[in-house]
């Protein structure tokens, strides 16, 4: 064992001194560290990569070898959104690390005790919250966006001279940055999620039930009613934005249907910090 | 310096702090006593902002922890329940609790020096064992080199080097004019370690004293008398105002009264001594006779520290031993 130094007895320390408030860039700094230093961070953003080209490869490469056996209904609906159909392949299995590191991000800090640590160092609570948030977000955002990009070419590659997809048609562009915009807001919304909850098991399976689970739920209700539910979900509406056009049956168009899922989020979040505020650690 | 004032916090239908006031004075050791569930954790939970209290108030240097611009620079604290996460490393850990106050990276490297983890700090702390848990947890606590530590049993996982380590550190800290709390449901371990006592029970202040007054007034002086005229010497004794419990083979247990007035009644009387040896009651018996009525989780009621119930009660002022509610 070491003998204790003097390292901290630099200062005699009598009276409050006096320190200056650390900023909020510091905060980032900070949150950055502690996504980077886990492993569950790596792991899930690997899975996220190699799922969603995976399955954007699996997907569209398995329907091009059966292109000429498809029936025609089937292929006027790919064919009406190419972009749509390349990028949801990739990214509906995908999601679900998202949704998972999301939830993971903050519930672990409850699961092992690290809260404590965390708030005592920002005991106002919520700076820490943003912050958290905010790195999280660009982190998604980023990889997102760079997995759309390269999702959407492999599948450009696999559709071949059947279709015509270029980057440069109509809402092409928006919808493959779309990708990465639909996964950087599911991240949040686990996030918000996972701090509501405050339990990683509970909050995963809370958050794919409102990805995988409500959707389907939501159809069997019967009529508009159900259309118009259906429309309104967070996932739904929020993939929506990796849409190239509205489709005939879609209530909302892109920007509108990422406007509720942002709201969604946005909800949920202020949940979460009026609850994180108020709740003792 | 730390207050505390009319501090109160219930769970449910728990009360775990009840109406708690005291003051925790810089440049000495202060010690937070109480059995297992008084209130400890608690109480250093509301100081820390961790808690919110129902009523009274915490404050830290005269303001509330949550308005201090950079706490960990002012407060380093060590809580019971581990706060790491378990697949971060040490030194990250400690790395990203630095970041946020604006801490280098070189005092990171210092305190992992001064706690003694050089070698495992790269290591995840989800591996570390219970004392190189408190050693981490430590480290975080100085890592801002704080004026004042709130620390929750230290020396719990601790093997006897380690708490001979935390006990010199902590005598250090305080030297140095530094505000140490520290709380422990050890007794024999408060008092070698701290100057001063806050002595809990239920949530309630039973003691607020130096350790010195604390063992003095807690602990029955008793004098042990063998002599071959035992008999004799016990009606002297009782005579004068002692109190004699006769053990036979010449040998008698004298309370209430000093060995030199025994002394000087046997002298008077011509009566022979053989032995003459003044002793003191166990602290740990008299610490679990002041708390028994506020112990949360007794193992059997029944237990006799052969002491006096009633002399010890006695000695301590505000012994209020609360009649209801337990701390979760």
């Amino acid at each position: 064992m070491t003998a204790p130094t003097a390292a901290s007895a630099a200062r005699p320390a009598a009276g409050p001194p006096e320190f200056g408030r650390p900023g909020f860039g510091r905060l980032l700094v900070s949150e950055w560290t502690k996504i980077r230093t886990v492993r569950s961070t790596l792991w899930s953003l690997i899975l996220l990569v190699v799922l969603d080209l995976g399955f954007t490869a699996l997907f569209v490469g398995l329907t091009m070898s059966q292109w000429d056996n498809t029936s025609a209904g089937d292929r006027a609906a790919i064919s009406a959104d190419p972009v749509s159909f390349i990028l949801g392949s990739g990214f509906f299995l995908s999601q679900l690390t998202v949704c998972v590191l999301g939830v993971l991000v903050i519930g672990s800090e409850y699961s092992t005790g690290m809260i404590r640590a965390s708030l005592l160092a920002v005991p106002r609570r919520l700076p820490m919250l943003w912050a958290k948030a905010l790195v999280f977000g660009l982190v998604v955002l980023v990889l997102g966006i760079a997995v759309s990009f390269v999702s959407f070419f492999i599948g450009v590659g696999l559709v071949g001279d059947r279709m015509e997809i270029s980057l440069g048609d109509p809402g092409v562009l928006r919808a493959v940055i779309g990708g990465g915009l639909y996964l950087a807001m599911l991240g949040l919304f686990a996030l918000a999620i996972g701090a509501i909850v405050r339990h990683t098991a509970g909050g995963i399976t809370g958050v794919i039930g409102f990805v995988l689970v409500l959707a389907p739920l939501a159809m069997l209700l019967p009529g508009s009613i159900g259309d118009h539910v259906h429309a309104y979900l967070p996932s739904e509406a929020g993939t929506l934005i990796a849409k190239a056009q509205q489709g005939p049956d879609d209530l909302l168009s892109p920007w509108q249907g990422y406007g509720v899922f942002a709201l969604w989020t946005v909800a949920l979040l202020a949940l979460a910090a009026f609850l994180l505020k108020r709740r003792d650690a | 310096m730390i207050e505390a004032e009319n501090l109160s916090k219930r769970y449910g239908d728990k009360t775990a702090v009840d109406d708690l006031s005291f003051t925790v004075a810089p440049g000495r050791v202060t010690g937070f006593l109480g059995p297992n569930g008084a209130g400890k954790s608690t109480t250093m939970r509301l100081l820390l902002g961790l808690d919110r209290p129902d009523r009274g108030d915490a404050r830290i240097h005269g303001r509330h922890y949550r308005d201090l611009d950079a706490p960990l620079r002012v407060v380093g604290a060590l809580l019971e329940a581990r706060a790491v996460h378990t697949g971060r490393s040490a030194y990250n850990h400690l790395l990203c609790l630095a970041q946020t106050q604006g801490i280098g990276k070189r005092r990171v490297d210092e305190v992992v020096d001064l706690v003694g983890l050089t070698g495992p700090a790269r290591k995840r702390a989800g591996g570390f064992s219970l004392g190189m848990g408190q050693r981490l947890g430590i480290a975080a606590a100085l890592l801002g080199d704080p004026s004042v530590l709130i620390l929750d049993e230290p020396v719990n996982g601790l093997d006897p080097e380690g708490i001979m380590w935390i006990r010199t550190l902590m005598q250090r800290l305080a030297a140095e004019g530094r505000t140490v709390f520290v709380s422990s449901h050890l007794m024999n371990e408060m008092a070698v370690t701290a100057e001063h006592l806050i002595v809990i029970g239920r949530g309630r202040l039973i003691a607020d004293c130096s350790t010195e007054e604390f063992i003095e007034r807690s602990t029955e002086k008793t004098v042990t008398v063998r002599s071959p005229d035992a008999d004799r010497l016990a009606g002297v004794v009782a005579a004068e105002g002692g109190k004699v419990a006769a053990g036979g083979d010449g040998l008698i247990t004298v309370t209430q009264m000093e060995a030199p007035r025994v002394g000087e009644l046997a002298a008077a009387e011509g009566i022979v001594l053989h032995e003459l040896t003044p002793s003191r009651g166990s602290l740990e018996a008299a610490f679990m006779e002041l708390t028994r009525d506020s112990v949360e989780y007794g193992a059997d009621p029944g237990i006799d520290p052969g002491i006096d119930p009633g002399a010890v009660r006695g000695a301590v002022p505000g012994a209020v031993p609360s009649p209801e509610g337990d701390p979760r």
